[in-house]
């Protein structure tokens, strides 16, 4: 149960996870990659509402976590479908060759 | 008095006439228009003569009508008023009958000259103008007499115009409408004065103010008197304003006859005479009026002497006879100088009138060099014409003698500069019968100048252009009767007393002479009809009976002094440099730098400043959305940094 964990704990590993999105979804070049980096970012920020809702009390936080799920599977679908679009298109998904829309 | 028409409807039948001709006009042909055109006119007239019947045989007390307020802003208060008094009835008489046989003159003038357009707009225009010199005339206050003032000018410029293809006709009319406008500005500074001075511009109250307390506004009136007189002026074409009125010619004939000639150009002595109470407050004032009217009516009859084109020598001698008007004015004889606007008006339409048939049947010549012995084929134009030119020289006993003579005799029995300002318009008067008598003999006597075909083309023009000229022809002889002066007995003067209640002088303000004695009189008279005679006989010698050779060999003579009066002393040249020139150059220094240069080059420089700054900035676009992502982090530690740092 999470709520046995104190939540500096939680705290620490979502914030780790929310790092290691961010380093991912900069650094990688491959489309694919940095949506799974964005992934991993957005389940950091889940952890971190079960956390806290955890400390307080509350539902709320899981409430939330709920919707971030949802709302997660959504954007993967679209996300997933643009990338499809993209490579029929320009045969890669390494996102430093895609720059067309400049100044 | 229930029973009788009420003044706002004078004006206003001339003003249905204009909507119906400017809307209708073109799509009902030539017949319908004349219907309207001359119809509005004759109904105007009958209902003016409505109410001047009643009036000039009643108690001649003056009657104001309110219509309506017009607008009321802090103390100032307007009201539409119209106003019947002795002043504005003598106008109403001659304005709407003149008026009237002007309109139907038109009808045979403007017969071939005009397609169906060009004939309703003609004649819509003329009854605009009507209807704008109503209201002028009759109205109650400074600023509804503005109103008519401003629209006459409008018709004015309008009727010049009217031949608006013509690049002549084109320019006179922007030309009399921009030295107007010089006028009219002094007009409203005038205003603006009076306001500020009597807190009103009620003419009842205005002038009650001033003959009440004359010593308090004293000052003031100086220069309010000085401003209106600017606008009299530029209205009346007096030196230097008169510049516009010869160039007016280009309008057709009518147009000249009752606008340039009859009404409208009087309107400044109108004016003039209506604020006499408040130029009589101004003794300097005054003396320049008297001073501009005389140097104008000798200036512009020099001109005269010089012209060839028979209109204009009618234009340069309408300013003369005008300056004539101002300087009865001048001299305090405000009822001679509306006399002689009285009398001119007729003599001065059937001059015009006669030279439009004249030229009618010259095929639209009016070089008088072409013309001669037109006196056979034309008879009715010659012995109207004749009598009008006699009645403009001063022969006793046609009108214009009458009026002169009183204006003569009162600059003759004024103070001060008095027989100076006398001797100038005696002067004058020989000049007038000097040159008409020049026109009609070149015009009239003598052998046919002109070419074969115009010397058969030359016809007596149709029944509705020879009735107003025997009108206006009758009009010219007995017109001056009712002004007789008093040697002829006591109430031989009759138009005197009856502008007297306006005239009325001010209380510690009375004229400083007491009336000339007969013997004087009689010699005056005796005096300016020796001389006007022999203008007259030395013209027809010279002219009619020489053939013109003492005249061609005196000009040749004198090659320069000819060639400096035949060009109108070259004021229009003077004007061009003094004034245009500087304005034309001023208008594109203003266009070339100051448009051009400053306002538009501070828009390009601030378009200029974006795009600019745009070059540079879409640099950060790189297309590369690791860029952009990188971008958000950092501004995301940026927020945190301050969000954490603001706690």
């Amino acid at each position: 149960m999470i709520g046995s964990i104190p939540l500096f704990d939680v705290l620490l590993v979502s914030g780790a996870l929310f790092s290691i999105g961010i380093a991912g979804a900069l650094l990688r070049r491959n489309a694919i990659q940095i949506f799974l980096s964005i992934e991993l970012m957005m389940n950091a920020a889940n952890l971190a509402l079960l956390g806290y809702g955890a400390a307080l009390g509350t539902h709320q936080g899981q409430v939330i976590v709920f919707f971030v799920i949802a709302i997660a599977a959504a954007e993967a679908s679209v996300g997933l479908a643009i990338f499809v679009a993209l490579f029929r298109h320009t045969e890669t998904i390494d996102v430093n060759k895609i720059n067309l829309l400049k100044w | 008095m229930t029973s009788s028409l009420p003044l706002w409807v004078l004006p206003a039948i001339p003003l249905a006439g204009f909507a119906i001709n400017a809307l209708l006009g073109t799509r009902f042909g030539k017949s319908f228009v004349t219907a309207v055109g001359v119809g509005a006119a004759g109904l105007a007239t009958l209902a003016a003569y409505s109410r001047l019947v009643p009036f000039v045989a009643g108690s001649h007390a003056t009657v104001v009508e309110t219509v309506t307020n017009w607008m009321t802003v802090g103390t100032l208060s307007i009201d539409i008023s119209f106003r019947l008094d002795p002043l504005s009835a003598l106008m109403l008489a001659f304005v709407t009958f003149v008026a009237f046989l002007i309109h139907v003159y038109a009808i045979g003038y403007m017969h071939h000259e005009a397609t169906d357009a060009g004939y309703a707009r003609f004649f819509a225009y003329l009854n605009l103008f009507l209807f704008a010199m109503l209201t002028l005339v009759l109205a109650e206050s400074f600023l509804l007499m503005f109103v008519g003032w401003e629209g006459v000018g409008l018709c004015s410029y309008l009727l010049i115009g009217y031949y608006f293809d013509l690049e002549d006709a084109a320019a006179a009319g922007r030309k009399a409408f921009v030295v107007n406008r010089i006028g009219d500005y002094g007009f409203l500074l005038g205003m603006f004065g009076i306001f500020a001075a009597f807190g009103s511009l009620n003419y009842t109250e205005v002038f009650r103010k001033a003959a009440e307390q004359p010593a308090q506004f004293g000052p003031a009136l100086s220069v309010i008197c000085l401003c209106l007189f600017i606008g009299a002026m530029g209205k009346s074409a007096q030196v230097p304003l008169y510049v516009w009125l010869p160039d007016a010619m280009a309008g057709p004939t009518p147009v000249s006859a009752l606008i340039h000639a009859a009404t409208m150009v009087t309107a400044g002595v109108y004016m003039v005479a209506r604020c006499n109470v408040l130029f009589r407050l101004a003794p300097e004032v005054m003396l320049f009026v008297a001073g501009i009217g005389c140097f104008t009516a000798l200036f512009a009859g020099t001109i005269a002497i010089a012209q060839n084109d028979l209109k204009k020598v009618l234009a340069y001698s309408t300013i003369s006879q005008l300056g004539y008007m101002f300087l009865a004015c001048g001299v305090g004889a405000f009822a001679v100088g509306m006399f002689h606007v009285m009398t001119h008006a007729c003599f001065k339409a059937c001059l015009f009138l006669g030279a439009g048939s004249v030229m009618h049947a010259m095929s639209g010549d009016l070089d008088v060099r072409h013309m001669g012995g037109l006196k056979a084929k034309m008879p009715i134009t010659y012995w109207t014409f004749l009598a009008a030119t006699l009645a403009i020289a001063g022969i006793p006993p046609f009108a214009g003698f009458f009026s002169k003579d009183a204006i003569l005799s009162s600059s003759f029995e004024a103070p001060g500069l008095g027989r100076l300002l006398w001797f100038v318009g005696l002067f004058t008067a020989g000049l007038t019968a000097f040159y008409m008598f020049r026109i009609v003999s070149l015009t009239f006597f003598g052998e046919f100048r002109g070419t074969k075909e115009q010397a058969h083309h030359v016809h007596e023009s149709p029944s509705s252009m020879t009735f107003p000229l025997v009108v206006l022809g009758l009009l010219s002889v007995v017109a001056g009767w009712i002004g007789l002066p008093a040697v002829f007995g006591e109430h031989a003067n009759v138009i005197g007393p009856f502008l007297a209640p306006i005239i009325a002088p001010i209380a510690g303000h009375e004229a400083a002479h007491e009336a000339l004695p007969h013997a004087t009189e009689w010699l005056l008279m005796a005096v300016s009809v020796a001389v006007a005679a022999s203008g007259l006989y030395l013209a027809y010698a010279w002219y009619a009976k020489q053939g013109g050779r003492t005249p061609a060999r005196l000009a040749a003579s004198y090659p320069g002094v000819y060639a400096l009066v035949a060009d109108k002393y070259r004021i229009d040249e003077l004007y061009d440099v003094l004034f245009v020139r500087p304005l034309a150059w001023l208008a594109r220094t203003l266009w070339k730098v100051v448009d051009v240069l400053i306002i538009d080059g501070l828009l390009n420089a601030a378009a200029f400043l974006v795009e600019l700054t745009g070059d540079f900035l879409r640099f950060l676009q790189t297309g590369n959305v690791r860029n952009y992502a990188l971008t958000f982090f950092l501004g995301l530690i940026a927020l945190l940094i301050f969000v954490v740092g603001a706690m």
